[in-house]
């Protein structure tokens, strides 16, 4: 079944030859990061975690939104959903690869990364957050498989794929709160030291994947003869929507707590991102960005109208997956560090060559996606 | 060979099992270890920035600390610290800085110029201990002294991140491009770790004083055994008035200041 991704037209080897071309950039870009050293990234003794593991905190979210369509088709029947679980359990696998690869080119000595299983370490968060990846990893791709061979037979999936399929969906919750715990109970950081970042996670990340899972339907309908089906792809819309607005509640709930306390601890943070700090104003543009972004999502995709116009659809799924990946990938995690534990600004800009590796990384994704749902299309097109 | 299914399943469970005893019995270990004796050791230090500021401009405990630990000197062509690559163990930071939730607008003229210095607080609860997903920084159960284990450290920095007092610093680039003397004594860190104050156990195992206590010549700083009520930081902390840095945070910290 895997050879299937193998065969293809001439628009389908060029693509992937270009993403090889940007992996190959990324790489040598890795090369000269590992020779040197960290150092030729933009962080530094205070902003000691930036874009890497700002992408890796995205990423989890993404992976984990695979559950949104598994949740509905197994355990509630929505048969709709039949043609895109495989589809969002194929983009959950490469998810959590490039979880793994944006962890792996920020550490400072990877090649000793066998020490997280040979020294197990139950207190930490970061521990368990390689044990729920690994697991979910594992999990998706045994169900992907599985499944998708049966259907290749003509049969229905064996029984015993069931219970698997059934524990991937409170899995999925849990790594994505595993990773909100990295953040959620360092007192050092009072920024991410909420309650509610473990929700605030969740929320954006079943509004952030579903969002881009109807790009990819809507992209395959184009590219490809493979349609969802558009009952599939407006629930996946409706989805999104209300993740969405529970997201821009959970913010709405930070930022109360944050200007209502007037805890000067916490509001420098969020005056770092949104109007700067000590004459930093780096994020700012971002962060209004972002947040206008958000606000035109809601606009566009909270009447119904709007959702069932597939150009509206679209437009708005890119306003909602752009704000939510500039408020979780790049300001979230650097404006913990913002002011430093001694209040002092330091500032962060991700290197040209960081950015390098990182597009390498995510044209890694972007392959594995492409090989895999090669393979779920020429599956599904063998099939009379 | 065809070898049956059940004995397939048999070996490679056995072997499986086999694999994974030894870091299975670390885990459960590690899960049933109790939290510090309170029989032990409790190493901690006093610092008296009232002798300290006496002394305007002087590096001594840093200079001390850093030659003998081979930390290096990143600075800028313009003879600046490198604020982004530097590595430091110990230093000094503003009143405000070090204290920055006891700053205030109407702060006197003598606490406003006092530089504190400040380095590891070997925490009673160290976050950094807690987060460390390789356990390469631990507490020592004898005397408290949160220590650094260079070679298993796999560079993540969340004991970065988890530090409230910015205690550590990453290895960003090869610490020996800006090491001018080497003590051969101890050992140099490789690009890709973090490292701190270790109350230079190096020092503790000889029965030495650490470095920066020797080397401070307005004898400001004082190191002992504060479970000891004899020991001479116990009688320190007993007459004077002495704070901690963020004290709120459930931390412990074990650097008390006299201002």
């Amino acid at each position: 079944m895997i050879e299937k991704a193998l065969y293809g037209d001439k628009k389908y080897w060029g693509w992937l030859f270009f993403l090889g071309a940007l992996i190959f950039i990324g790489f040598l870009a890795y090369m000269r990061q590992y020779t040197h050293g960290l150092t030729v990234t933009g962080l530094g003794r205070d902003v000691s975690w930036g874009f890497y593991i700002a992408q890796l905190t995205f990423l989890v979210g993404v992976a984990a939104s695979a559950v949104m369509v598994v949740l509905p088709y197994y355990l509630h029947d929505y048969k709709q959903f039949g043609k895109i679980t495989i589809l969002g359990e194929f983009l959950a696998i490469p998810s959590v690869i490039l979880c793994v690869t944006f962890v792996f080119v920020d550490l400072g000595q990877p090649f000793r990364g066998l020490n997280l299983f040979l020294h197990p370490s139950p207190r930490s968060p970061m521990f368990w957050d390689t044990v729920a990846l690994g697991g979910y990893l594992c999990l998706n791709l045994l169900i992907g498989f599985v499944t998708l061979g049966a259907e290749r037979k003509l049969t229905p999936p064996p029984k015993w794929i069931k219970p698997f399929i059934i524990i991937s969906i409170p899995w999925a919750v849990s790594i994505h709160t595993v990773t909100a715990f990295l953040y959620s109970g360092l007192v050092a950081r009072p920024f991410w030291m909420t309650a509610v970042l473990a929700p605030r996670f969740l929320a954006s990340a079943f509004s952030a994947g579903p969002a881009l899972l109807i790009l990819l339907c809507l992209l395959l309908r184009k590219v490809t003869t493979f349609d969802a089906g558009k009952e599939a792809i407006q629930k996946l819309a409706v989805i999104a929507i209300y993740a969405m607005c529970l997201n821009v509640f959970l913010i709405l709930m930070e930022v109360f707590t944050t200007f209502y306390s007037g805890m000067t601890e916490h509001i420098s943070h969020f005056k770092y991102l949104y109007v700067g700090l000590n004459g930093n104003t780096f994020f700012v543009p971002w962060m209004w960005t972002s947040s206008i972004l958000a606000i035109i999502t809601l606009i566009l995709l909270i009447p119904p109208a709007g959702r069932k116009n597939e150009k509206v659809l679209a437009f708005g799924c890119i306003t909602l997956f752009l704000s939510i990946w500039i408020d979780k990938g790049m300001g979230m995690v650097v404006a913990g560090f913002v002011p430093n534990p001694f209040g002092v600004v330091a500032g962060y800009v991700p290197t040209l060559n960081e950015l390098a590796i990182s597009l390498g990384v995510y044209a890694i994704g972007a392959l594995i996606v492409t090989l895999l749902y090669k393979i779920v299309l020429s599956v599904r097109t063998s099939i009379p | 060979m065809s070898i049956k299914r059940r004995d397939f399943i048999k070996i490679t469970s056995l072997s499986t099992l086999g694999l994974v005893a030894i870091p299975a019995s670390e885990l459960l270990a590690e899960i049933a270890k109790s939290d510090t004796s309170k029989s032990g050791k409790k190493l901690a230090m006093a610092i008296d920035l009232r002798k300290c500021s006496k002394e305007e401009g002087c590096t001594d405990c840093m200079d001390a600390c850093h030659k003998v630990h081979n930390v290096p000197n990143f600075v800028n062509p313009d003879g600046k610290p490198n604020r982004k690559d530097e590595i430091k163990w110990i230093w000094k930071e503003h009143f405000e800085h070090a204290f920055h939730d006891n700053k205030h607008e109407f702060l006197s003229e003598k606490i406003k110029h006092i530089e504190a210095v400040v380095l590891c607080n070997h925490c009673e609860n160290p976050p950094c201990v807690s987060v460390c997903p390789t356990q390469a920084t631990w507490k020592r159960d004898q005397d408290g002294v949160v220590m650094m284990d260079w070679h298993r450290c796999i560079g993540c920095r969340y004991c970065i991140a988890a530090c409230p007092y910015g205690s550590r610093s990453f290895n960003w680039r090869d610490p020996k491009e800006a090491l001018n003397e080497l003590n051969s004594d101890f050992p140099t860190r490789m690009k890709g770790v973090v490292e701190k104050c270790t109350f230079c156990n190096e020092r503790l195992a000889r029965g030495l004083q650490p470095a920066c206590v020797d080397a401070c010549k307005a004898e400001a700083i004082v190191f002992g055994d504060i479970h000891d009520s004899k020991s001479d930081i116990r009688k320190l902390l007993s007459h004077n008035f002495t704070i901690l840095r963020k004290p709120g945070l459930g931390t412990n910290p074990a650097v008390y200041y006299i201002v």
